[in-house]
C-alpha cells in the first residue's frame, strides 16, 4: 500500500538528496525528481440542479535519469523511500546503470530553495467552498435559461485544480510551487424541430482564488445564449478554398495548431517540423509576429516555474514573419541545442516533462477588425473556433463553431460545419492582415506529455486563401 | 517490476471499519492499480524509456438522506481511505436527489467466462531491442522512408476490483501490450506523407510486429503518390477502423445516459425504430476475443455482456448503467463507469450484415476495384474530438485514404469529408470484403453514397 500524503512536500528535500546522490553515484549524467501533491474539485450543474460533485486529490512522482541523449523515466504515486529507491533503480537500469551503494563525490548538494509558493500557502482555502461554488454554478445555468431560447440543455461545469510541486535535481535544481488553476463552461443544446445547435464557451484563470465570485455570470450566459439562437437556423457552410478572417481571442487555436506545436523541440527531435533549419528566415508574411510566454498576469497557461524549476520566459517566436526560435526544455536543449526557455511542461508526475506552449500569440497589428473584413468579397468570417489537431506531417485541422459568409465585404448569414484545413508552411504566408485587438482565451492542449492548462489568443486575422471543408 | 497490487480482502476490511467509525452505513469502491513500461526509439537509438506504477480508487457514500458522494484519490493508505470516505460524505451533501444511483442488482451475478492468460512482462531491454528492430525494418522498405517519429512498445499489468457493503465482490488482473509505428516519407520536390499501424495483444510476445511493420509501410508508401481531389459528392468506402471511429464517435445514438440528459439523437420513444438500412446490424461484446484489455464486469460491478444495438437497421436496445436502466425499467447492461453521476459507454463494437436476410443484405461481395465510378477509400479519420457534432449529427472530418478509379488508387492530399451520421447508416449500398477484428471493434469495409468531400483541386 502507498505512503500517506505529507503535509507539505517541502519536507521530502533532505531525502531527495539521497536518492539525488545515489544517481550520480552510478554513473547517471543527471537525475531529476518531480514531486507533486494534487487537490481537485469538479462540479456539473445541468438545468437547474447539481448533478456531479467529484472531488480527488492525490501525490505522486517522476524521476527521470540522462545519460548522454538518452533518458529513463519512472513514475510511482508511492512517496515512501523504499518505492522511490525502486523507481530510481528501475530508471538507472534503463540505461544500462546500477547503483553501488558509494555516495557520489559528483553531487554537489542542492541548491538554496527557490520558493515560488511565497503567499500562495492559502490559495485552497481561499476558494469557494462547496456551497458558494455549485451556487455561482446554477446562477450561470439559470441565466442561460433567462438569456436563451429554445435551451434543450443546459449545462454549467467548474473544475478547480490545485498542486503543490518540488522539483530537485543533481544539478542543485532545488524549487518549489503552489498553482491553482481554476475553468469555468457553460455549454447549450438548443433545438427547434430539425434544427439543433451545440455551443459552449470556457473561461479559466491561474492563481486566482477568488475567479468564481468575480466571474461574469450575466455576460457570459448573454454570449452563449445569442450565439446558439444565431447557429440553431444556420445553413451548412459551402466547401471550397476562400478567404478567411478569423476572430480574437480563441480564433489563436490556428497559430497554436498550425505553427506553435512545430516550434516545440519535440518535433525538431522527431524530425517532424518543416521549420528544423530555418531560424533567421522568413516562414510567414512579414504580418506576423508571435510569440510564447508564461507570465501573463493570471492567463491559464501562466507559470511562477515550468515543470522543470525554470522560471518561464518571453520567447518571440516570429518577427515580423522571421523565425527567432524555437521553444525547449532540458531534453531539447540536450539533443537539439536550442537553449531552455521554462517550457517543460507535463500534466502530472505521470509524464516526463516536454517543449509545451504556454500563453501564445499572435501580436496585434495596425488594422481594425472592420478593415480585414472589407476586405474580403467572399470568404468565411471564424467568430469562435472548436478544437483542432496537428498531424505528423504539420498538416492541421479545426472545426468553426460559430461562422458567417463575407460577402462584398460585410457579413451576412451564420454557416455551421466548417472545418479549416491545411499546412503550417503554406498557410503561415497567408496571413496578411492582422488587427489592433489581440486578446487571449483559456483552453487546454493534449500532447507528448499530457493535457495542460494553455492560452491561445490572437488579434483579427484575416488568412488570403484556406481549405473549409463543409457539404 | 511489479510495485505494489491490490489486497481486496485488506480494502475491505479497512473501508468496513473506517466506515463504522464514520458513521457509514452503505458505500462502494472501485480500484485499480497497474505496471506499465515503455520504450521509444529514434533512428537506432532509445529515445525514452519509461516506468509507471498507478494506483487509484473511488469511494462512493450513501448518507442518510440517500443522497451519494464521491471521492477519488491515488493514496491507497488506510488515513487516505479514511480522507476519501470523510470527502465522499461530505459531498453527499450536494447528491442529486432526483438521479441517485444504487448497487447494481448484478453486482454479485455470475460472471461470464473468459480466456485472457496473464503473461509475463519482457525486459524493457528485451523491449527495446524488438523496436529497434522494427524500427530499422520499417525504414528499409522503402528509400522514401526516412523516419519512423512516431513509435512505441508497451507493456501493462494491472488489476481491477469492485467492493460493495452489500458483499459484492469483483476482482480481475489482466495484461496487455501494444505496438504502434508511424512512419514519415519524403521524395525530392513533394510534400512529407505518413502512415503508421498498431497491434494489440495480451503480452509482449504476442504481438504481430511483422504485420504491424507490413501494414505501416504499405499505408506510408501508399500515399506517396498524392494528387488533390476535387471538391464534390462520392461514394465512399469506409475502412473498418474509420467507420467504427465514426460509429463511437455517435454512440450517443445509444446511450440511455444521454438521450435520458438530452444530448442524444435518440430519444425514449427510438428503442423498435428505424435507424439504418435493413441490412445493418450492430452489437456491442466487450467479450469478443478481439477486445484486448476488456473487463468481465463494469464500474458497478455488473457483468459485461453482448448487447444488440440495431438489428436489421432497427434500434433495440440502449447501453444502461443501474439508474438508467431503472429508469427505463429495464437491466444494467455492463456499460457504467463510477460517479456520483453515472456515465455509460460502448466497449467494441461488432458492424456487419444482418444475418437474417430480413430487408436484404445490401451488396455484399462489392469491389471497389471493379467499380467504373470514382470512389472514395477512406483509411483512417482525424480530430473526431474537433469535428464531431454529436447532438446534432454532423461531421466534417479530416481524412487519409485514396481515390480510385478506372482500377487505379491514388492518394488524396488533405481533404475532409462531411454528412450527418443518421444520412450515413440510411446511405449504406453495402459491404466488402470479410468483418475486420480492430482494436476497437469487427467490421468491414463499408460502402455510403453521396457524402461530401472537400479537397484543394
Amino acid at each position: 500500500m502507498t505512503s500517506t500524503i505529507p503535509s507539505s512536500l517541502l519536507e521530502c528535500s533532505t531525502r531527495l538528496e539521497s536518492l539525488l546522490a545515489a544517481g550520480r553515484g552510478a554513473g547517471a549524467d543527471l537525475v531529476e525528481v518531480f514531486l507533486e501533491r494534487t487537490d481537485h474539485l469538479g462540479l456539473l450543474a445541468e438545468q437547474d440542479t447539481l448533478t456531479s460533485v467529484s472531488p480527488a486529490f492525490g501525490i505522486g512522482a517522476g524521476i527521470r535519469v540522462f545519460l548522454g541523449s538518452r533518458d529513463g523515466f519512472v513514475s510511482t504515486n508511492d512517496l515512501s523511500d523504499a518505492t522511490l529507491f525502486r523507481a530510481l533503480d528501475q530508471a538507472l537500469g534503463m540505461l544500462g546503470l546500477q547503483r553501488n551503494g558509494a555516495a557520489s563525490p559528483r553531487f554537489e548538494g542542492l541548491q538554496p530553495l527557490r520558493d515560488f509558493a511565497g503567499d500562495k500557502g492559502d490559495w485552497l482555502q481561499r476558494c469557494p467552498l462547496l456551497q458558494e461554488a455549485s451556487s455561482r454554478l446554477l446562477e450561470g445555468t439559470d441565466l442561460l435559461q433567462r438569456h436563451g431560447r429554445h435551451l434543450q440543455v443546459r449545462r454549467g461545469s467548474y473544475a478547480r485544480d490545485w498542486q503543490e510541486v518540488l522539483v530537485a535535481a543533481s544539478d542543485g535544481t532545488h524549487a518549489h510551487d503552489i498553482r491553482l488553476h481554476q475553468s469555468l463552461g457553460l455549454n447549450v443544446l438548443a433545438a427547434d424541430g430539425d434544427h439543433r445547435a451545440s455551443l459552449g464557451r470556457r473561461y479559466g484563470t491561474t492563481d486566482q482564488p477568488d475567479e468564481l465570485r468575480l466571474w461574469d455570470a450575466d455576460a457570459a450566459a448573454r454570449d452563449v445564449c445569442d450565439s446558439a439562437g444565431t447557429m440553431l437556423y444556420a445553413d451548412y457552410v459551402e466547401a471550397g478554398q476562400m478567404p478567411a478572417v478569423l476572430a480574437n481571442r480563441f480564433g489563436g487555436v490556428i497559430f497554436h495548431e498550425a505553427c506553435g506545436h512545430l516550434l516545440e523541440t519535440t518535433q525538431v527531435e522527431r524530425g517532424t517540423t518543416p521549420f528544423a533549419e530555418q531560424v533567421g528566415q522568413p516562414i510567414a508574411h512579414q504580418a506576423v509576429t508571435a510569440i510564447d510566454e508564461g507570465l501573463s498576469s493570471g492567463a491559464f497557461g501562466s507559470l511562477s516555474m515550468d515543470d522543470e524549476g525554470m522560471e518561464p520566459q518571453r520567447t518571440v517566436l516570429i518577427e515580423n514573419g522571421v523565425l527567432q526560435g524555437f521553444l525547449s526544455d532540458r531534453a531539447g536543449e540536450l539533443r537539439t541545442g536550442h537553449p531552455r526557455t521554462g517550457s517543460g511542461r507535463r500534466q502530472n508526475h505521470g509524464f516526463a516533462a516536454a517543449s509545451r506552449m504556454r500563453n501564445t500569440y499572435i501580436a496585434a497589428g495596425p488594422h481594425s477588425p472592420e478593415q480585414l473584413i472589407a476586405s474580403v468579397d467572399r470568404g468565411l468570417y471564424c467568430k469562435s473556433m472548436g478544437g483542432g489537431s496537428v498531424g505528423p506531417t504539420g498538416q492541421f485541422n479545426f472545426a468553426v463553431e460559430e461562422g458567417y459568409l463575407i460577402e462584398n465585404g460585410a457579413l451576412t448569414r451564420p454557416v455551421k460545419g466548417a472545418t479549416l484545413i491545411g499546412e503550417a508552411k503554406e498557410v503561415m504566408p497567408r496571413i496578411s492582415m492582422c488587427a489592433n485587438d489581440l486578446e487571449l482565451a483559456a483552453g487546454f492542449c493534449g500532447s507528448v506529455s499530457g493535457s495542460i492548462f494553455v492560452t491561445v489568443g490572437q488579434p483579427h486575422i484575416k488568412v488570403d486563401s484556406i481549405t473549409v471543408g463543409g457539404r | 517490476m511489479a510495485f505494489s497490487t491490490l489486497n481486496a480482502d485488506q480494502l475491505r476490511g479497512d473501508l468496513e471499519r473506517l466506515a463504522r467509525e464514520q458513521g457509514i452505513s452503505q458505500w462502494d469502491l472501485g480500484a485499480s492499480c497497474s505496471t506499465d513500461t515503455s520504450v521509444q526509439v529514434d533512428r537506432g537509438e532509445a529515445k525514452q524509456m519509461k516506468g509507471a506504477q498507478r494506483s487509484a480508487i473511488t469511494v462512493r457514500v450513501w448518507n442518510s438522506d440517500g443522497l451519494v458522494g464521491i471521492t477519488s484519490t491515488s493514496d491507497l493508505s488506510e488515513s487516505g481511505l479514511a480522507r476519501a470516505l470523510g470527502g465522499a460524505r461530505d459531498a453527499s451533501a450536494y447528491g442529486n436527489a432526483a438521479d441517485t444511483p444504487a448497487f447494481s442488482p448484478l453486482a454479485t451475478a455470475p460472471l461470464h467466462p473468459r480466456e485472457q492468460r496473464l503473461h509475463d512482462p519482457q525486459t524493457i531491454l528485451q523491449l527495446l531491442d524488438t523496436l529497434k528492430d522494427a524500427e530499422r525494418q520499417l525504414l528499409s522498405r522503402h528509400g522514401a522512408i526516412n523516419t519512423v517519429p512516431y513509435n512505441g512498445l508497451a507493456q501493462r499489468s494491472s488489476e481491477r476490483l469492485y467492493l460493495n457493503s452489500a458483499g459484492a465482490n469483483r476482482h480481475e488482473a489482466l495484461t496487455t501490450a501494444s505496438l504502434y509505428l508511424y512512419a514519415r516519407a519524403e521524395e525530392a520536390g513533394r510534400k512529407p506523407r505518413s502512415g503508421g499501424a498498431v497491434r494489440l495483444a495480451h503480452g509482449a510476445g504476442e504481438l504481430d510486429i511483422a504485420g504491424c511493420i507490413d501494414e505501416a509501410a504499405e499505408r506510408t508508401i501508399s500515399h506517396l503518390d498524392y494528387a488533390p481531389i476535387t471538391t464534390g459528392h462520392y461514394t465512399c468506402v469506409f475502412s473498418p477502423e474509420a467507420f467504427l471511429d465514426l460509429i463511437g464517435a455517435f454512440s450517443s445514438l445509444f446511450n440511455a445516459r444521454a438521450v435520458l440528459d438530452g444530448v442524444s439523437l435518440s430519444n425514449r420513444e427510438s428503442i423498435g425504430q428505424k435507424l439504418a438500412v435493413p441490412f445493418l446490424n450492430i452489437h456491442d461484446n466487450g467479450l469478443h476475443p478481439g477486445n484486448i484489455g476488456a473487463s468481465s464486469f463494469d464500474g458497478e460491478g455488473t457483468p459485461t455482456a453482448r448487447l444488440s444495438l440495431v438489428e436489421g437497421g432497427v434500434l433495440r436496445h440502449f447501453l444502461h448503467s443501474e439508474a438508467t436502466a431503472r429508469a427505463f425499467g429495464v437491466s444494467p447492461t455492463g456499460h457504467a463507469g463510477m460517479g456520483a453521476k453515472v456515465s455509460v459507454g460502448p466497449d467494441y463494437f461488432e458492424v456487419g450484415p444482418a444475418g437474417d436476410g430480413a430487408g436484404g443484405c445490401g451488396q455484399l461481395g462489392l469491389d471497389l476495384n471493379r467499380s467504373s465510378e470514382p470512389i472514395v477509400l477512406i483509411d483512417s479519420l482525424s480530430a473526431l474530438h474537433a469535428g464531431v457534432k454529436a447532438s446534432q449529427g454532423a461531421f466534417s472530418l479530416p481524412f487519409d485514404g485514396w481515390l480510385i478509379q478506372g482500377g487505379e488508387r491514388r492518394s488524396v492530399e488533405a481533404a475532409t469529408v462531411a454528412g450527418d451520421i443518421r444520412t450515413v447508416l440510411n446511405n449504406l449500398v453495402g459491404f466488402e470484403g470479410q468483418p475486420r477484428v480492430t482494436p476497437d471493434g469487427v467490421c468491414p469495409h463499408v460502402w455510403v453514397q453521396g457524402l461530401s468531400i472537400t479537397g484543394e483541386a
